[in-house]
């Protein structure tokens, strides 16, 4: 009865793909329906508390390993529940209004519901193995979603980028759970938590004290891999390429915010090693400044966000490592609600300017459409950590940890807040404020209901987000001790000098007053991968080419046809067609073998 | 005067010996293929010879060699009728019995 949190947007999914592809609005409107009884099933299980029982399945049942098709709806999964499906539903809503006139809306919408499957998937799972199958589902489903208008040649190359990208992590996290499962000899979340918390290790981990450290960070690539952190980051940028309710739903709210999830499930597992948790926190405080600095220099509306989000990813994954998992479960949680809200309003100015996403032929939108630009004021305020807002009170306890543990990286963090201020006040400055900077914005019109409506929701959320349940439900205590002032007053410090310095710079410009080609060219890191692994790869490609075919092909297989060849035609001359020249080459022969048997195999008898 | 009275293995051995040795250099040198299946044949009655030889002097007397003279003899037979048969027929395809002439069988 409780699966049905899952298995309706899957029902939904086959159906649209096999019966109701032809009606559009039918298809949308199971595809929507599926998720409210998603979001409906999800409040169920948030409100019994983790209570109500998952029954499960044995999927896989071989000596030494078990692998079940089971829920776990404990606090984590309960909440990570609403926030998918919440957001989710809102986003299916979007959906609608902006891709109504697209042919393909039904395959879309089968799409998302296939997303929203994969994606529950993951946060119910009760183990490694059935959280990976779901894990390769979301980045089938992102595949598949980045690549709608696979006619672009831009979203196509955007969606292999973004699939092979992520095998990499996926390849380490499954070297990972194969780690966890030599040493523990299980994958059950539940039985891996009793033995970790019992106390005593497993041999292998007891005799190789680097073992589990090496477990750690396979676990910890598979969320560099879909989580977009530091060295795999690459391929968020790029999934731009989608339709923005995608941009919005999965590479913002939900499936990169599954690594951190991820991430808190074996958080038991990662705490073991402080190499892992020195790794975590710093890959994650190098990728919220690295992203940051590069924003601040975008240009296209869905870039500079994915660049955030790439940004607010590494805060969760810092706190994740500094040992903050609630923090970074609370600013995940917020964050997908301000993050779709500010992909949603982008999508709503993308629409309504016909697919223009460059903030310098935006500008003066403020007055076009109103409850987009109030509503991309407020994910504005929230994200960049406008005190009493969501992103606030989220933003500081992860400030706070960092703070108490480590000064390096909660410089970087304070930085970085400082940054993310600066960037979207930039954003806001060009798109919305001042006068229209092209013609297409004089055609602008405010989206309809169905699109303002779910911007509506969420701005709310994004504001009283952190009101439900941050401190009882995440067991988060709150500021006032250990530094909390301080972190505090600096944040909000930062807060004001990056939205003046945004708004100084930008209000009056008609085109960028700042040119740094470092952080525009987001620090050459696609040029540097293109120098060093695509042309590596072609090098060695070219390599194993040659030595296909001269060594392989050329010597070997041809060389020994020609020396066959050869030997042939010179035996050739010896075949006369003389009888009596045979005969005295079979009598010679003979009288030799004769010779031979009797001198040499003589003493052999 | 002893040695030349009594004929001994070895004197069957140097006939049958000879008799190969004929056999095999017309073989070799003929160039009629009737001559060399006589020859072919004289080759096999060398062996047959031995054999026989081997038998009769053999320490306890025994009928090996006899047996096994009798299969190579039932066979020459069998291999003259096919043999001669496909002489016959070479010479119907090319009107010769000279192997100089008869040169095709090579690739």
């Amino acid at each position: 009865m409780n699966w049905v949190v899952l298995l309706a947007p899957l029902i939904s999914a086959v159906l649209i793909t096999l019966v109701l592809h032809p009606m559009k609005k039918l298809s949308v409107l199971v595809s929507i329906l599926a998720c409210a009884v998603s979001f409906l099933a999800s409040l169920c299980l948030f409100y019994n508390n983790g209570a109500m029982h998952l029954s499960s399945i044995d999927w896989l049942d071989l000596p030494g390993l078990k692998v079940q098709i089971g829920g776990m709806a404990d606090h984590l999964a309960c909440l990570m529940l609403l926030v998918v499906s919440g957001v989710g539903l809102c986003i299916h809503i979007f959906a609608y209004g902006y891709m109504k006139e697209d042919p393909g809306l039904s395959r879309f919408f089968a799409k998302l519901s296939l997303f929203m499957f994969s994606m529950l998937g993951i946060v119910l799972a009760n183990n490694l193995v059935m959280m990976f199958i779901f894990w390769e589902l979301v980045g089938l489903s992102s595949y598949l979603l980045i690549g709608f208008w696979f006619q672009r040649p831009s979203a196509a190359e955007a969606a292999k980028k973004a699939f092979i990208v992520n095998r990499l992590g996926d390849f380490g996290f499954l070297l990972g759970i194969l780690g966890v499962w030599l040493a523990w000899g299980t994958v059950d979340f539940k039985e891996l938590s009793q033995q970790v918390a019992s106390g005593h290790l497993p041999a292998l981990l007891a005799n190789n004290p680097f073992a589990v450290t090496l477990i750690g960070i396979g676990l910890f690539m598979g969320c560099v891999g879909k989580s977009a952190q530091f060295p795999l980051h690459v391929w968020l940028p790029d999934a731009m390429e989608g339709p923005t309710p995608v941009s919005a739903l999965i590479h913002a709210a939900t499936m990169v915010a599954a690594g951190v999830y991820m991430l808190c499930r074996v958080f038991f597992i990662l705490e073991l090693s402080h190499q892992v948790l020195q790794v975590i926190a710093s890959l994650g405080a190098l990728t919220a400044i690295f992203a940051a600095l590069i924003a601040t220099q975008q240009n296209d509306i869905k870039r500079i966000l994915a660049y955030s989000t790439l940004s607010q990813l590494g805060y969760m994954v810092m706190a994740v490592g500094l040992g903050a998992t609630q923090a970074a479960m609370f600013h995940l949680s917020t964050h997908a609600f301000f993050k779709a809200l500010l992909f949603l309003g982008a999508g709503s100015v993308i629409h309504s300017l016909h697919h223009e996403q460059d903030i310098w032929k935006m500008g003066g939108l403020w007055k076009k459409m109103p409850v987009t630009a109030w509503t991309f004021l407020i994910g504005t305020l929230a994200l960049t950590g406008c005190p009493l807002l969501s992103g606030f009170f989220s933003k500081d306890a992860i400030l706070l940890a960092a703070f108490q543990h480590n000064k390096l990286v909660f410089s970087v963090g304070i930085i970085t807040a400082g940054l993310t201020a600066y960037y979207m006040f930039r954003l806001f400055a060009v798109a919305f404020l001042g006068k229209p900077r092209s013609h297409a914005v004089d055609h602008a019109h405010e989206s309809p209901l169905v699109m303002t409506a779910p911007l509506t929701i969420l701005a709310a959320l994004s504001v009283f987000g952190a009101l439900f349940g941050q401190e009882e439900y995440l067991g988060l205590e709150h500021a006032n001790h250990g530094g909390g002032w301080i972190v505090m007053g600096l944040s909000v410090c930062m807060f004001v000098l990056g939205i003046s310095g945004g708004l100084l710079l930008y209000l009056k410009s008609r085109e960028e007053p700042i040119h740094i080609s470092l952080f525009a060219n987001k620090f050459y890191s696609d040029e540097l991968y293109e120098a060093i692994f695509v042309n590596g790869q072609q090098l060695l490609a070219r390599l194993l080419d040659w030595v296909d075919r001269w060594i392989v092909g050329g010597f070997l297989v041809r060389g020994s046809a020609v020396l066959s060849t050869i030997t042939g035609e010179v035996l050739r001359l010896l075949q006369g067609g003389n009888l009596s020249a045979y005969v005295m080459v079979f009598i010679v022969g003979v009288v030799f073998l004769c010779y031979w048997v009797l001198v040499y195999l003589k003493p052999l008898f | 005067m002893e040695a030349f009275t009594q004929i001994t293995l070895n004197h069957y051995l140097a006939l049958s010996g000879i008799l190969f040795m004929i056999g095999m250099i017309g073989v070799m040198m003929r160039r009629n293929i009737i001559v060399i299946y006589m020859s072919l044949e004289l080759m096999l009655n060398a062996a047959n010879l031995a054999l026989v030889s081997f038998s009769r002097f053999s320490a306890v007397p025994k009928l090996d060699g006899h047996i096994m003279v009798f299969l190579i003899i039932t066979v020459a037979a069998a291999e003259v009728a096919v043999g001669l048969a496909l002489i016959v027929a070479l010479y119907r395809l090319k009107q010769t019995t000279n192997t100089g002439d008869l040169t095709s069988l090579k690739f």
